[in-house]
Parts: C-alpha cells; structure tokens; sequence
C-alpha cells in the first residue's frame, strides 16, 4: 500500500461542517433579499483580458474553453437580459496562483445589485460580513487617503512615480526591483501588497474605495475625478477578501478596456486575449446600472474558522487534489 | 550557470543576490486579486550566513548559483587550511578560515562533514550533527550529583567549551550536539 499519499482532507471535518454552515448562511442572507442564485458555466470561448489574471485551459471538439477566473462576464450577460440582482457561488480557476491564501481552483461568492451605487454595496458587504463572520462595522478610506496615511504619498499627484521609486527603493527587501520599475501601477500595487496590507489592523474590516483610473478595471470612472475610479477592495483579517466595482455598462468603454488591458498585456509580454464579444453584445443592448462585487468565500471560511491557510478550508487544496 | 524564473522558486534553490551565494529558505507568492504578482522571499546569504528578506516580481528570473554540497573526511589542519578528502575518490580540497567558521571547534579527523562548494571552492563547512570529543579542562564536580543542576562548563580538545554535568570529568569523551552546542551523553571509551 501507498502510505505515503495524501489521501486525506486538508480541512478538519469539524472545519468543512463550518463550511457547509458559511455556504448556508450566505443563501439565506441573499435569500431573505431576493437576490437569485445563479450557476453560469466555468467553461467558456473567451478568458480574461485583465493583465494579471491568467486562465486555465482546456479543449472540447476542437476549440480551446477558457475555465473562468471569475462568473463576471456570463453573469453580466444575465443581467442584460433582464435577470435582476443576481448572486453566484462558484468555483474559479487562476493558472499560477498558490500560496497559502491562494488555491488555483478556489470559491468566488459574486454579486450584482441592480440600480445600486457603490456605496450602496459596500453597505451590504458590510451586512454580509456582519451576518455570516460578525465582523465590526466597516471602515472606509480612500485609496488617495490610504497612502497619504501610510507613506505620505499622494498616488495621483504628476510625480507619484518617482516618489514612489524613492520611497520603495529605501527598503533593502524591494529595492532591487522597485528602484529599476518604471510602471506607476506595479510600484502602486507592490506598495500596497508589501508594505501597506501588512500594516492594516487585522480586526478592522477596511474598504479602500476610489481606486486610480489606470486599475478600473470593469469599474466606471468616478463621474466627478476622471482620475479615479468606482472601484473597491474589502481587506479583513489580513486578507484581501473583495472587489467590487459600480459597473462599467458602456459597450465602447468596455471595447477600449479590453485593448487597453491587451496593450499591457503585449508590454508584460504575455499572450493576447481575445475579448468577450457576448460581453460587449450584451451591453450594446443595454445592461442596467448596477454595482457588483466579488468576494472569496474559502477566506471568508478562513475568519470564521480562523485558519491561517487556505488549504485548512478547503476539502482537498491542490497538492491532494 | 542558468537563469531561474520566479515560478521555479522553492527552498533550497541556490541563486545569486547582491554578488554573494544564496539558498532560498522560504518563498510565498504575495498575489493581489487584480495586481502584479510578487514573490515574497527569505534567502541566506551563503557566506556571511545572514537570513535577509527580498521581494521580486513574479515572472522575473534571478542568476542561479553554482552551489553543490559534497560530504568529505576531515583530515587536518596544518595552521592556514583546512584539509578534506573524498573517501571513495581520495580527491582532497582544503578550505579556508572563512569558510570553517565556527565549526573549526567541532571537527574531529575523519568525521565526515558536508562542504559547500561555490564554482568548485568551499565557501561552508558544516559539520555532524553530533560529535564525540574529549574534556581536557573543567573543575572537579561534586560526587553523587546525578541530575543536571545546571551544570558546569567544560573545555574541549578542540577548544570548544560546553555545559556539562557535574559529575563529568576531565579525560573522559563525551557527545555533542553541534546545532545547539550542547551535551548530549558520555562516551563510553
């Protein structure tokens, strides 16, 4: 016999009964709002443009399918038809991702809201998080606020490139990378991730809105700063938990999105993703107003069950896979 | 020496980092939902030992090292270099000062210890896990003390100084952990 396979769960049974009770409580907490579960399809013509996402790949009758790194664009093509408020539990797939907060086949808790604002949304993520994990009440924050707080670096001013340079290129661990990077947004996003998330009060849920306009997104810009915008993250427990967006419906914006994020794409030397054309279809009909957010639910099991690691909520993580 | 990219990161892997052989401790990937990617990286600098962190852009390649361990035989010292010899080669390689460091105090002729080589030469010796080595100094414990009651301190024949029992004397071989410096039992001769 093999002893040496790992055959067994990586979560506890009493963890994966915790589980099933989360999955529970997030249905009835959208239940209870008439908001309607839905199960789009993980295997789909078209994957991410979205620079930094990758997608799995497989093969049916001779076309390649895209296994989704998230429902976004199957369930906006719902809400074009007409479907209303919308929620999604769904696994996703992310080719390279794994850490131990990160699986490449993980859950995605999505949802849209039609006719709400963000700050609307970001409202009933708090709920949520109230609901299903009791966190404390939300706390709010700017991005611009955010690293005014923290580096005393205002990342829309004209010289917040080399500010930042100067900044990152003091500390020993990021100055081999960061003194040589000339990109605003890999400097913004590696001080965000290395230096400003291991700061934030793991107790506080924190939402950081008004993103710069150069990460929208499939977020609209803010109507009164074009320099940002109507995007949000959700950061909990140490953990970057959700992102959420007052959603772009304009078929020509989203068109230029899609060239845009393959322009960088092309820059950071990585193959070229057609983007959706049932996607920008649907918009061109008419996709409500609305706002939507996306949220990973094996890390809201995490604060439940207070894990550390992904692997210790999940059946089986993917070196047992 | 060939390039690895960060997605080929894992403990152990030995690459270059500011002029200086390093060995990969641990590796994370610090992935935001919608950013870059990053690697978040302890490694230990090969030859001042010292454990510092680095980030790197996943997707970046960093040099590798020419890093190979090899076991060998302590031989001798003979005031400036540390002699080696492969057993079933006979091929012997001396290593400096620098490169015994500390464990100048725990080789024994003929223990086999694990040398580190950096494009050939030796940059680390580490010894066994444990030696036997004989008390050349130490003061006379009480009698009848059985029970470690902290101990006295006890010079070795390497120079090397341990806390041992009371009741340990000089002459006598005892064995020591070289990770932690500490006793471990008497040697029966």
């Amino acid at each position: 016999m093999q002893r040496s396979l790992n055959w067994q769960p990586s979560a506890t049974l009493e963890t994966l009964k915790a589980r099933a009770a989360l999955l529970a409580s997030t249905r009835a907490f959208f239940a209870v709002r008439n908001v309607l579960e839905v199960d789009t399809p993980l295997l789909a013509q078209c994957g991410v443009t979205d620079p930094h996402l990758e997608n799995l790949q497989t093969e049916f009758l001779q076309t390649t399918y895209y296994l989704q790194t998230s429902p976004e664009y199957a369930m906006k093509r719902l809400l074009a038809a007409g479907s209303g408020c919308i929620y999604q539990l769904s696994k996703v797939f992310r080719a390279d991702e794994q850490s131990p907060r990160h699986n490449p086949e993980f859950t995605m808790l999505e949802w849209y809201r039609v006719g709400y604002s963000m700050q609307e949304l970001i409202a009933e993520v708090g709920a949520l998080l109230q609901a299903t994990v009791n966190a404390p009440p939300l706390q709010q924050m700017t991005y611009q606020q955010l690293f005014m707080a923290r580096l005393g670096i205002d990342p829309l001013a004209p010289n917040a490139l080399a500010q930042l340079q100067t900044e990152l290129a003091q500390r020993p661990e990021l100055r081999d990378w960061a003194s040589a990077e000339s990109d605003l947004d890999t400097l913004l996003e590696g001080a965000m991730a290395l230096v400003i998330e291991p700061q934030l009060q793991p107790e506080v849920p924190l939402v950081v809105t008004h993103y710069p306009a150069s990460q929208a997104a499939l977020a609209q810009l803010d109507p009164s700063d074009q320099r940002v915008a109507l995007r949000f993250e959700v950061f909990y427990g140490g953990l970057e938990l959700a992102n959420g967006y007052q959603e772009l419906t304009d078929a020509e914006l989203q068109a230029q999105r899609f060239a845009t994020d393959n322009a960088r794409r092309a820059q950071l030397g990585k193959a070229q993703r057609t983007g959706d054309a049932r996607l920008l279809a649907a918009l061109q009909q008419g996709m409500p107003a609305c706002s939507g957010v996306a949220l990973g639910f094996d890390r809201l099991a995490m604060l439940v069950c207070r894990k550390h690691y992904i692997s210790e909520v999940l059946p089986f993580a993917i070196d047992r896979a | 020496m060939a390039n690895y990219s960060t997605n080929e990161f894992k403990a152990g892997l030995k690459i270059m980092q500011d002029g200086e052989p390093c060995a990969i401790v641990e590796n994370e990937m610090v992935k935001p939902g919608k950013g870059q990617a990053f690697n978040r990286v302890k490694i230990r600098k090969l030859i001042s030992g010292k454990v510092v962190e680095k980030t790197f852009k996943s997707g970046d390649s960093v040099e590798g090292a020419d890093v190979i361990d090899v076991d060998l035989a302590y031989l001798y010292n003979d005031g400036e270099f540390w002699h080696f010899m492969n057993n079933d080669t006979f091929e012997q390689i001396a290593a400096d000062e620098k490169a015994v460091g500390d464990a100048t105090k725990w080789l024994v002729e003929q223990d086999v210890c694990t040398l580190t080589l950096w494009n050939g030469n030796p940059i680390a010796v580490t010894p066994p896990n444990f030696v036997e080595l004989e008390i050349t100094e130490t003061d006379p414990g009480l009698k009848g003390d059985t029970a470690g009651t902290g101990g006295k301190p006890a010079t070795l024949i390497t120079g090397a100084v341990v806390r041992v029992p009371l009741f340990v004397q000089i002459g006598e071989v005892i064995k020591v952990d070289t990770r932690t410096g500490e006793y471990v039992s008497r040697v029966q001769k």
